[in-house]
């Protein structure tokens, strides 16, 4: 359980003010200077000892991320991009970040910008956050008036300015590169890596792309040690993780919690227990959608870290957790997420653009019972097809919530394909192509 | 990638008004001066602002003008994006959150009720003429769902009879206010659980 004293955001809940005199009274800008003073390298260290990692879904190291950057500015300036562009489903972490700790990711933004040499950042914040959007121009607008941001920010000698950028629903555009097409103007279509946006990003310069939650958690680091972050999880796996839990659950909430705590103390303990009690769990998926489920067995022990869901063929992604319990049915439940990513596929890559929609198909199929064993295994060959055959990780992304559904819950889905072979039954559907050589006219 | 409509109903000329291009000018200074293409997106919402929630082709044309970037590239970019409406939308514009997380939640209820008060499909503007709905992916409100958008706000901890209410509001042209419907505060755990004196939220 993590300490009331340890919590990094105290005001996740709007229960103390988000405006700029109520950040200050909770620490925020309180020696940024000094911080400043001490250089480059004492930051990126000291994040480096930390072992903070991104919180935005792969689990980068952010000091690895910001020791790529070229050391000297040459003739391109650098960038900093704030990803806010949060659109796992599962996931609502930024913005009450957005909403109620503004001050933190600006903060957070200079101190980061400043480490990086940057003079600019641009935050990328899905359109549909319409207001958390305002609410961040107003605490930036605050900022500036206290000159922490502009010219000389906070008296440091660095000039650096914020841009809010606003996306316009597209998931894909969490996705770094596609992010930085966006903001180019593009349509959100991922780049080939490498070369990696730390040495060619936004407009061809050097730039680094951080997850809000991670930019957001850096001044409270610094001032209070890496040592301190370090000491709470385990090793790599440091600090503490909002996380959101939503689904079946008796209470939903957002709760920022030590790394590495229990599933099973999460869901009891700060989302009041999974309706119909603990035996009514089915499934649980970890780390927003993209993610492989975890069956109820192992729920009973996982602890929510990045390596021990890794060890379960599963990951801690976004820290978006969806409790389902047994009154649903898994199998279009993951139909859904399948729908979900077959509307999100920015059409690039062939195997992404044409399996999702197969997957789609199949478990919608599925669904109602028109399936048969071969469509099962067909389907499971589609998620092999997908699955590392992409440009970038949406993919992985599509294919592994239907791996794990496979993996786990494979009874479920053949209790789905009683049905007789439809070669037998001479159904006309149209996605069997073949349909004409079932007709023994033709054969 | 998501398929669009664009609306067979043209407004010949469209025009950035004054105050627009006030705004328009202010956004330019936010990226570098040979990057102005980076405003085509920030553009295209002024466009839809402006003119009643949709985006005309015409406005498309301008655009593509104003940032002398090709007609086409605007046109990809408006077509890529879900939340750029090429058709005209109701006044009040329904955005019903179906992904998963809300799904289980008992958000295809929601789309039930919107169904049977607004109209039978998505897109289609009611008889009223005062709005329409659709169905979309994930809007990162996971913990409140399920949820919808209603132009800008968000509107949390739905059900059935609440999203009615909301509905006849509408149609009485004065809606209800947006936020959470269960008068819960924001993401916090509704029954706070008290154990040895910690608050747990």
């Amino acid at each position: 359980m993590l300490k009331a004293e340890n919590k990094i955001f105290k005001n996740l809940y709007n229960n103390y003010g988000w405006e700029i005199d109520k950040a200050l009274n909770r620490d925020d800008w309180k020696n940024t200077n000094e911080l400043l003073s001490k250089g480059k390298e004492w930051i990126i260290n000291e994040i480096k000892t930390s072992e903070l990692r991104g919180r935005g879904g792969a689990g980068f190291s952010t000091a690895m991320k910001w020791s790529f950057i070229p050391k000297k500015q040459g003739s391109r300036p650098h960038y900093l991009v704030i990803n806010a562009d949060e659109s796992e489903p599962g996931t609502c972490k930024d913005r009450d970040i957005l909403r109620f700790e503004p001050q933190k990711l600006i903060e957070g933004c200079l101190i980061a910008g400043y480490a990086v040499g940057a003079h600019v950042c641009y935050v990328y914040i899905r359109g549909e956050y319409f207001f958390e959007g305002q609410r961040l121009q107003e605490a930036i607008n605050q900022a500036y008036d206290k000159k922490f941001l502009g010219k000389n920010a906070c008296g440091s000698g660095w000039d650096f300015d914020i841009h809010i950028h606003y996306g316009a629903g597209a998931y894909i555009c969490g996705e770094e590169t596609a992010l930085l097409e966006s903001i180019e103007g593009n349509k959100g279509q991922p780049r080939l890596k490498p070369p990696f946006p730390a040495l060619v990003g936004l407009y061809g310069c050097p730039t680094i792309v951080n997850n809000v939650e991670t930019i957001a958690v850096v001044p409270t680091i610094l001032r209070r040690g890496g040592k301190w972050f370090a000491s709470m999880g385990r090793p790599k796996n440091t600090g503490t993780k909002i996380f959101c839990i939503s689904g079946n659950v008796n209470n939903p909430c957002n709760v920022e919690e030590e790394m590495g705590v229990p599933l099973k103390e999460l869901i009891n303990k700060h989302a009041g227990g999974v309706v119909g009690g603990w035996d009514n769990l089915q499934a649980v998926i970890p780390g927003g959608s993209s993610m492989p489920l975890l069956p109820k067995k192992v729920c009973e022990t996982i602890n929510m870290d990045f390596d021990s869901l890794i060890e379960n063929k599963s990951g801690l992604g976004t820290a978006g957790i969806v409790v389902i319990n047994k009154d649903q049915d898994i199998v279009s439940c993951m139909a859904r997420i399948a729908r979900f990513y077959k509307h999100e596929s920015c059409g690039q890559c062939t195997p992404c653009r044409e399996g999702s929609g197969w997957m789609w198909r199949i478990l919608n199929r599925a669904t109602k019972g028109e399936t048969t064993l071969s469509d099962i295994n067909l389907l499971e060959d589609v998620t092999k097809q997908i699955e590392g055959h992409t440009i970038c990780a949406f993919g992985e992304g599509s294919a592994w919530p239907v791996q794990g559904l496979l993996r786990h819950f494979r009874k479920e889905v053949d209790k789905k394909c009683s049905n007789d072979p439809l070669i037998k039954k001479k159904k006309d559907l149209p996605y069997l192509i073949d349909q004409h050589l079932l007709e023994k006219k033709n054969a | 990638m998501s398929l669009k409509k664009v609306s067979a109903n043209q407004p010949k000329n469209f025009e950035f008004n004054s105050n627009t291009k006030k705004i328009a000018l202010e956004i330019l200074k936010k990226y570098p001066e040979k990057n102005k293409k980076s405003a085509v997106m920030p553009f295209l919402y002024l466009a839809q602002n402006q003119n009643n929630n949709w985006i005309p082709l015409a406005a498309i044309k301008y655009i593509s003008k104003f940032l002398s970037m090709p007609y086409i590239s605007v046109y990809e970019v408006a077509t890529f994006y879900s939340m750029f409406n090429l058709s005209p939308v109701g006044k009040y514009f329904i955005q019903v959150c179906t992904t998963t997380p809300c799904l289980i939640r008992g958000a295809d209820k929601i789309v039930k009720v919107c169904k049977n008060k607004i109209s039978e499909k998505e897109n289609q503007i009611s008889k009223n003429g005062e709005c329409s709905w659709t169905e979309v992916e994930c809007l990162g409100a996971c913990v409140n769902a399920p949820m919808m958008q209603i132009n800008n706000d968000y509107y949390e901890d739905l059900d059935e009879k609440s999203v009615s209410k909301i509905i006849d509001s509408i149609f009485k042209n004065k809606i209800l206010n947006s936020g959470s419907y269960r008068g819960r505060k924001n993401t916090a755990p509704e029954n706070r659980i008290k154990n040895d004196g910690i608050d747990y939220a």
